[in-house]
């Protein structure tokens, strides 16, 4: 009996089409939400609309196209500063004295500076490139770059780089935990990365053992938990990532509850099943800048400074400053994730209003490190909803070195962002561990989506790179003189470092 | 034997030094403050004359450490198997994270001592501490033993400092007192140690003193409290999914 108290109606409403239903009862099977389920006596598939998360799984699946999920037509009283998602949640908490729990980047209304930047194009003044005909360099590689050239006796030049991570494009994916996600989707992305060219990411999880073959390909993360970090770990990713923080919920740590530890996933992260896996807020050995320099340094003295490490920090106030203190740390890249970055499971408080938007924290950065003159010993990776190959284009203009993508690969990978990854259920196979719906990813069909889209994103940037008359991502990175902002303010503009259209 | 003479050297060339050392046992001289020895190391063997740097044995794979002198900072950090032994005291953040292995200290250590140790199937850490811990010691364990027999303080004073054990979800802390430590959390039970609970110390201690000339006999009688995760009640954080 629900409490009349405290009811929530259904934000969403399942419309079936009765003309098309055949009562196949596919939806019924398809749908670990409980949603769709036959009536006997009515010989009709009824919906239990408060169950529906709006996965769109039905949806597609329905051979019939029968079913459509629409907003629930039911409404509070409009009111534009008690919003019905504001009620509903004081509604929640009023029944449980719970802490708020969201997944995926925040649905805020905040501004989104991608869509308020347009880039140049070339015309009489400058000729334009055809990608189709020339060679568009978009090959990138991260690490440490400022050094001095330094040749032999006989002119020739010494290589005295630091490793390198060599990118044929720039675009990599970002970190998922093995645990937040399954392990299709670790499988899906490994051979898309290896298939592409680029990295994949393994998340704090740990590395499981089938894909230990990728390793070449493969970013491993040292997360304040350390799970599965050891010398072996270290030594057969590509790099190393030092996780300090994550733009969807700055400043706090994980929390994956003990029903979750099973399995592969406890074997992965080397914790016995059924134990929570806590990773500490801070990492309890890095409380300064210092710190962080001799953890950078003893992963490379335990890897012989064979792999470059990655520091990855959410974007937060002052990032310019903690971007500069991270270049003098002897870190080879550093990776920010904005504040609008995905996340399997945050508070809702800290999802919707801590950080700040990574175009703003680029730009800083960026302009920071030139002005300091170590803008070269660091390369810099975007993450934090980079939508499209535009959004790419506009980050490596402020000055991004790479990009780094998550949602946009679990989207290709059938997400739908229904936001529901903390309940485990994900009807598309990707944030859950049952076995019955992981396997509804193929791993093989999901990486070939995952190299088509990053492989139309790379042609999509070759594209406008020519039509900006530049061949090289080197010649477009930092190159704010190709963007022009719309619906600007003055300081917005000034953070950004570009003029407004027009100018 | 391969001797090594720190003097003067900084940490890299140490750390190189011992890496392309083929004999598999080493002994360091005049070390100073350098940092990453034996990080990441595998199958050899370091005593170490002077007082090392910050990271000694980070990441350690196996292999013996022995240190005739104090230790400093994140000694045995992320530490994965094998033996750390300092015969002197530690500084801070000692063996955080440590998966495996064992790191025995003959004096004292700082804040922040065992971190989030945690343990799996056959590894077992151990922290065994023959002095005083500072603040924050096993926060957030997991897994694994430590160990604090608090040997030289005076009667009914306190072996162990602040917020011991904060976060604890697993493992067992050993303190040789029958004074609890001041304000426990309620998710950790403080409890005198049963002779079953001694069982698990005994070897550890028996360790301990042979490594350091101490009588295990007369330890092992004195009072011991243990601590462990009070499954009634858990750390939780309470969500209502949103």
């Amino acid at each position: 009996m629900k409490n009349t108290l405290g009811y929530i109606f259904p934000t969403f409403t399942i419309l079936r089409d009765k003309n098309k239903c055949v009562n196949c009862r596919i939806c019924e099977k398809e749908c670990a939400n409980g949603v769709h389920i036959y009536d006997v006596k009515k010989h009709a598939m009824q919906s239990h609309d408060d169950m529906c998360v709006d996965c769109q799984r039905c949806v597609a699946i329905c051979p019939e196209h029968a079913l459509q999920v629409v907003v629930s037509q039911n409404t509070m009283r409009p009111n534009n500063n008690w919003a019905s998602t504001q009620i509903n949640e004081i509604n929640l908490q009023a029944s449980s004295s719970g802490v708020l729990l969201s997944s995926m980047g925040t649905p805020n209304d905040y501004p989104v500076y991608w869509d308020k930047m347009l880039i140049n194009a070339s015309q009489v003044t400058n000729p334009s490139i055809d990608p189709l005909r020339e060679p568009m360099e978009t090959r990138t590689f991260l690490g440490k770059k400022g050094v001095s050239i330094v040749r032999d006796k006989n002119g020739k030049i010494i290589d005295n780089l630091t490793p390198q991570l060599e990118m044929q494009l720039p675009i990599l994916f970002s970190a998922m935990s093995y645990g937040s996600v399954s392990y299709n989707v670790h499988e899906a992305l490994a051979k898309a990365a290896k298939a592409l060219g680029t990295f994949y990411n393994t998340g704090e999880g740990g590395l499981h053992n089938d894909f230990k073959k990728y390793g070449d390909n493969t970013i491993v993360q040292v997360a304040s938990g350390r799970f599965g970090v050891t010398k072996n770990y270290l030594e057969i990713g590509a790099a190393i990532e030092v996780k300090m923080g994550q733009g969807a919920k700055p400043g706090i740590g994980g929390h994956l509850p003990g029903s979750k530890i099973v399995g592969d996933i406890a074997k992965t992260r080397m914790i016995p099943e059924g134990t929570d896996a806590i990773s500490p807020a801070p990492h309890h050995d890095i409380y300064s800048i210092e710190d962080l320099k001799q953890l950078v340094y003893s992963l490379k003295e335990a890897t012989e400074y064979k792999k470059p490490v990655i520091v990855k920090v959410a974007a937060v106030h002052n990032i310019a400053a903690i971007a500069s203190g991270i270049a003098r740390t002897g870190a080879d890249i550093i990776a920010i994730d904005g504040f609008r970055g995905g996340t399997g499971a945050a508070p809702t408080r800290m999802r919707d209003n801590f950080g700040i938007p990574i175009e703003l924290a680029l730009a800083s950065v960026d302009r920071q490190l030139r002005e300091e003159g170590i803008r070269d010993n660091i390369s810099i990776i975007v993450s934090g909803s980079i939508r499209s190959s535009a959004d790419a284009v506009k980050a490596i203009a402020l000055g991004a070195d790479a990009v780094s993508i998550a949602t946009a690969a679990l989207i290709a990978l059938g997400c739908h962002l229904c936001r529901a990854c903390h309940q485990g259920k994900c009807n598309w196979g990707i944030a859950t561990q049952r076995p019955e719906l992981v396997k509804r990813l193929d791993p093989d069909e999901g990486s070939q989506r995952l190299i088509n889209l990053v492989t139309a994103w790379n042609l999509e940037i070759k594209e406008m790179m020519g039509a900006m008359g530049i061949n090289s991502i080197e010649a477009l990175r930092g190159n704010r003189l190709m963007l022009r902002g719309v619906g600007l303010n003055m300081k917005e503009l000034e953070v950004l470092g570009i003029k407004h259209a027009g100018e | 034997m391969k001797k090594i003479n720190a003097a003067g050297i900084c940490f890299k060339e140490l750390n190189q030094k011992i890496a392309q050392s083929t004999d598999k046992n080493i002994e360091i001289e005049n070390c100073l403050g350098h940092r990453y020895i034996g990080a990441g190391l595998s199958g050899k063997n370091i005593k170490i004359n002077g007082v090392p740097g910050n990271a000694l044995g980070a990441y350690l794979v196996n292999g013996r450490i022995v240190v005739n002198g104090n230790a400093q900072d994140a000694t045995g950090d992320t530490m994965d198997n094998g033996e750390i032994v300092i015969h002197g005291s530690c500084g801070d953040g000692v063996g955080y994270s440590m998966r495996g292995g064992k790191i025995l200290i003959k004096g004292d250590v700082g804040y922040r001592a065992g971190i989030h140790m945690k343990a799996y199937k056959t590894k077992m850490p151990v922290l065994v501490i023959g002095g005083r811990a500072g603040s924050f010691l096993g926060e957030y364990q997991a897994g694994g033993l430590i160990i604090v027999l608090g040997l030289g303080t005076a009667a009914g004073m306190p072996i162990v400092h602040n917020f011991c054990g904060t976060g604890m979800h697993g493992g067992q802390m050993f303190l040789r007192t029958s004074k609890p430590p001041y304000a426990v959390p309620g998710q950790v039970l403080v409890k005198e140690a049963s002779e079953d609970d001694m069982s698990v110390v005994e070897p550890h201690v028996r360790s301990f003193c042979k490594e350091f000339g101490r009588e295990a006999e007369k330890i092992l009688q004195d009072k011991f409290l243990v601590l462990t995760p009070n499954k009634k009640n858990p750390y939780r954080e309470f969500y209502v999914y949103n």
